[in-house]
């Protein structure tokens, strides 16, 4: 069988990050091809250079597709050629209905009047295709995202698509849906279809794929045919984790005190779609001294447990009992989470976690500001002592305090937020993804940071898509699928193949 | 380290400085050119006693209400009710003392409180509902509309009693024997001086001075590259003597309008709280991110909320104040005024998405709105071209915040 794609040697940089590191991929003609590795493994940049998101000239290597050299300039150019991409995230327009959305862009239309009887009558057969029994007037909202996403594919489809490009189809969708899709998947292929599929349910990919390609920092360390042998799940965990400890991390000594917190049944509801449960009955806890990891996926609910947790900041129909200390306290908003002794810091540093307009100084007390005032009026002397302090204490770079946090670097942002929460005197810090985005060098800093706090006999609980982190610093790590805790490991036991197996063997 | 700082940054700081705080100085500025610009065309009219006090009587109740109207802007919204809220104040205020004859006084309080009580009605749906409050307020300003035409039944009503024409007509008696005046009145070559207005233009130039001089050493201490000395000295001399000189004029014609002490008292608690509290804090980390600020144990629902009842409060003040000043509510008091508020809080270099904004901006920005309406009238220009002018001056600031914003980067 021929070769439909060829990629050669392709690197892509982004300022002080190679995250393509001269990556060879091979898809033949009417073949599924998964696509696995962890997250930020270099999945979603491949496709990015594949669909003419970064253009041609800003990546080396070559992609030849269909016999010849392709140098794609942006998207719409990709599409031209029958390679479409369908994201995570969808891309659809929830207002508009779905024969709308179909054709949006490149509507059935005469001189710009859209000719909706023809745009009903393509609809209804592209729908057909996918096997989507709805009215092609009916709104996207009103469906489930695992419809959502057969509208994605029909959409595809009218585009008279070569190469469908699918990154986590399953990710959001129930067990029948996902099936659905992977029937559809295998219906396309019988058509003449290509795709690529991304994923992490590596039970999906057994079942669909003709080949795996296992990306890992940057690098395609392994293709695997099934064509030739079966492919076993152990074999991919064993190449997508199979990197040695490339992060150094300070050492500390392990030493887990008291009971600080202990959360029961907790249990939450999404907050727009009611019927969804994101977290069922987690029940874990953090000792003093102790830094507890919390491992998953993205979207498995670690995010949505940290911040239920603090203040109801995520979630409807919160349920469950939270003890500090042995006491059961009150933690059903933010200001009494903070007085209970929690403190949360975002993995959304910008838009959730600072204020990027105000210099450092403000952001620094914000969650004090009766720390540095008395009867409600500030002194702005001490404010500056305080953050002059945590300045030199956390060793953020900058010239001066009234520096507008915009202005600094991620790992310096990263150090303002954390100077905030620490000035907030918390007994338990929750941290998510702390050392996302910033430079190595930075990263260790934040890891010294958090083992003083574990020294000074504070809790941390540690959320972490990256293993080899959680692996290097914390005493104990939970796992976490589905919004549920589905294992808890030792840092003795833990093993990135333990947790990963975890994870995939839902 | 940090201490040797400043000195290395002085030289090379000036111009660095001027681009960072262009905004203030521009609005100062702007300020002195466009004074002097009528002061030359209207052949010294603008500047004479008469006028000055007619300008801070014109103009009180559009700064009472820019006090308000910045901090609801500073915490991210909007209120497009407050023309119509002073409106149906000043018509309450009437019905209730001229046709009802409830003592001022009282219905100086109760009107107070139903101010707030609107601003609540208003603020209520925006924090709690998260309803838009342009949407909250564009309603708000149709049903008090409404509302003043309603309770007046389409006619003016007044003249009020003398006590409650002071708040806005009165002016403070000078405490001082009046022999001192007379005894300065020729060396100003006037007929009179009011030594009270005189004393507190050169007290308040001093306070304004060290207090800048303080927060300037303090500065020092802590290291914080500041304004280069000229500047300093430039910037607290020209508002010295704008104070003083303001005074002077005004202690040569009746003295100190109530008024004046109102919206001073009041500009400098609304200065106060917003720069120096806990609550002005979280008003401002509310408005430049309302997420992170929740995030951070700030209740925003609830100061949302009072930001409003705050702005029905001081609208309320404003239509006491411009019921007085007139000495009858009409249904017409108060019509389209909001956009003049919202102006001059703009030009005063608040931003529109929340969390940037200062108190004596949108003060100094409705004095520039103020002045630009009197020195247009002296000078006889037709109020279409009035309108232009404004507008056109309201685009011109905006485009000045936006264009220095981009050039920081």
């Amino acid at each position: 069988m021929t070769a439909l794609l060829e990629m050669r040697a392709i690197t892509k940089t982004f300022p002080g990050v190679k995250a393509l590191d001269g990556v060879n991929l091979t898809v033949r003609k009417g073949e599924i091809h998964a696509l696995v590795g962890e997250n930020g493994a270099g999945k979603s940049t491949l496709m990015k250079v594949l669909s003419g998101v970064y253009p041609a000239g800003s990546y080396d290597g070559e992609i030849h597709y269909d016999g010849a050299l392709a140098e794609f300039r942006d998207i719409a150019d990709s599409e031209k050629r029958g390679i479409i991409i369908i994201h995570q995230e969808l891309a659809l327009v929830p207002l508009l209905s779905i024969a709308e959305n179909l054709f949006l862009g490149n509507e059935c239309a005469q001189n710009g009047v859209i000719h909706w009887p023809e745009t009903f009558r393509k609809t209804e057969s592209l729908l057909r295709k996918v096997g989507l029994r709805e009215a092609p007037t009916t709104l996207v909202d009103k469906l489930g995202v695992g419809k959502q996403q057969l509208v994605e594919i029909a959409k595809a489809l009218s585009k008279e698509v070569r190469l469908l490009i699918l990154d986590e189809p399953t990710a959001a969708l129930s067990e029948s849906d996902s099936q659905a899709l992977l029937d559809l998947l295998l219906e396309l292929k019988d058509q003449g279809v290509t795709s690529i599929i991304i994923s992490h349910k590596l039970n999906e990919v057994r079942r669909v794929a003709d080949t795996v390609t296992v990306i890992r920092d940057g690098a395609a360390v392994s293709t695997m045919d099934a064509r030739s042998q079966p492919i076993t799940e152990d074999a991919i965990v064993r190449d997508m984790v199979g990197r040695d400890m490339a992060h150094r991390y300070p050492e500390r000594t392990r030493r887990a005190g008291e009971m600080l917190l202990e959360v029961e049944d907790w249990s939450v509801w999404h907050p727009e779609h009611v019927d969804r449960q994101v977290i069922r009955s987690a029940r874990f806890n953090v000792r003093a001294g102790e830094v507890v990891g919390i491992a998953g996926l993205m979207g498995s609910g670690r995010t949505e447990l940290a911040m239920s947790l603090f203040g109801q900041s995520y979630g409807k129909n919160i349920s469950g009992r939270v003890r500090i200390n042995g006491k059961e306290v009150d933690v059903s908003r933010v200001d009494r989470a903070i007085d209970a002794g929690l403190a949360y810091v975002t993995e959304d540093r910008k838009s959730l976690g600072l204020i990027l307009e105000e210099p450092i100084r403000r952001n620094i007390t914000l969650a004090n500001l009766e720390g540095v005032s008395a009867g409600g009026v500030l002194n702005e002397n001490e404010e500056t002592e305080v953050s002059e302090r945590y300045r030199r204490a956390m060793n953020i770079r900058t010239p001066s305090v009234f520096q507008k946090v915009m202005n600094l670097s991620g790992g310096n942002q990263q150090k303002v937020v954390l100077s905030k929460w620490l000035f907030a005197e918390p007994d338990i810090l929750i941290l998510d993804e702390p050392t996302r985005g910033i430079d190595v060098g930075a990263k260790f800093e934040i890891y010294g940071i958090i083992n003083d706090l574990s020294s000074q006999g504070k809790g941390v609980l540690m959320i972490s898509s990256e293993m080899p982190e959680l692996l290097g610093m914390c005493d104990r790590i939970y796992v976490m699928n589905e919004g549920a805790l589905v294992g808890e490991l030792t840092a003795e036991d833990a093993s990135q193949e333990r947790i990963m197996s975890l994870i995939v063997t839902e | 380290m940090a201490i040797a700082e400043p000195t290395a940054t002085e030289t090379k700081g000036v111009g660095e400085y001027l681009l960072a705080h262009m905004r203030e100085y521009g609005l100062l500025f702007a300020l002195i050119a466009i004074m002097v610009f009528f002061q030359i065309v209207t052949g010294g009219t603008l500047l004479r006693p008469v006028n000055i006090t007619n300008l801070l009587l014109q103009n009180s109740y559009i700064i009472i209400m820019a006090l308000g109207m910045l901090i609801v802007i500073v915490s991210g919204n909007i209120d497009l009710s407050v023309g119509s809220v002073m409106g149906f104040i000043g018509a309450l205020a009437a019905v209730m003392i001229v046709e009802m004859d409830v003592p001022y006084l009282a219905a100086i309080a109760i009107c107070l409180v139903v101010g707030g009580v609107i601003g609540a009605a208003q603020g209520y749906w925006v924090a709690y509902w998260k309803i838009p409050s342009f949407i909250v307020t564009l309603a708000g300003m149709l049903v008090f509309r409404g509302l003043s035409l309603w309770l007046l039944e389409g006619q003016s009503v007044g003249p009020f009693p003398r006590e409650f024409q002071t708040i806005a007509n009165g002016f403070v008696p000078d405490i001082f024997p009046a022999s001192i005046g007379q005894a300065l009145a020729p060396v100003f070559d006037a007929r009179q001086v009011n030594v009270l207005a005189l004393g507190t233009g050169i007290v308040a130039a001093a306070a304004v001075i060290w207090s800048g001089m303080r927060k300037r050493a303090r500065n020092r201490a802590y290291g914080i590259v500041d304004e280069p000395r000229g500047f300093f000295i430039a910037r607290n001399a020209i508002i010295g003597a704008a104070l003083i000189f303001i005074m002077f004029k005004l202690s040569t014609f009746r003295g100190m309008p109530n008024v004046l002490i109102t919206m001073g008292v009041l500009t400098i608690i609304y200065a106060f709280l917003t720069e120096r509290t806990v609550l002005g804090r979280r008003i401002y980390a509310l408005g430049g991110n309302q997420k992170a600020a929740k995030l951070s144990g700030i209740k925003t629902e609830r100061l949302t909320f009072l930001a409003f009842v705050n702005m029905g409060i001081l609208a309320a003040a404003a239509g006491l104040v411009f019921a007085a000043r007139l000495n009858t509510a009409t249904p017409k008091a108060g019509f389209a005024l909001e956009l003049d508020v919202i102006a001059a809080v703009f030009i005063g270099g608040a931003s529109m998405s929340g969390g940037v904004g200062k108190i004596v901006g949108a003060v100094v920005g409705a004095f520039l709105m103020g002045l630009l309406n009197n020195g247009m009238s002296i000078m006889g220009i037709g109020i279409d071209y009035q309108q232009m002018i404004k507008g056109l001056v309201l685009l011109a600031a905006v485009i000045f915040d936006v264009y220095n914003k981009s050039k920081q980067g």
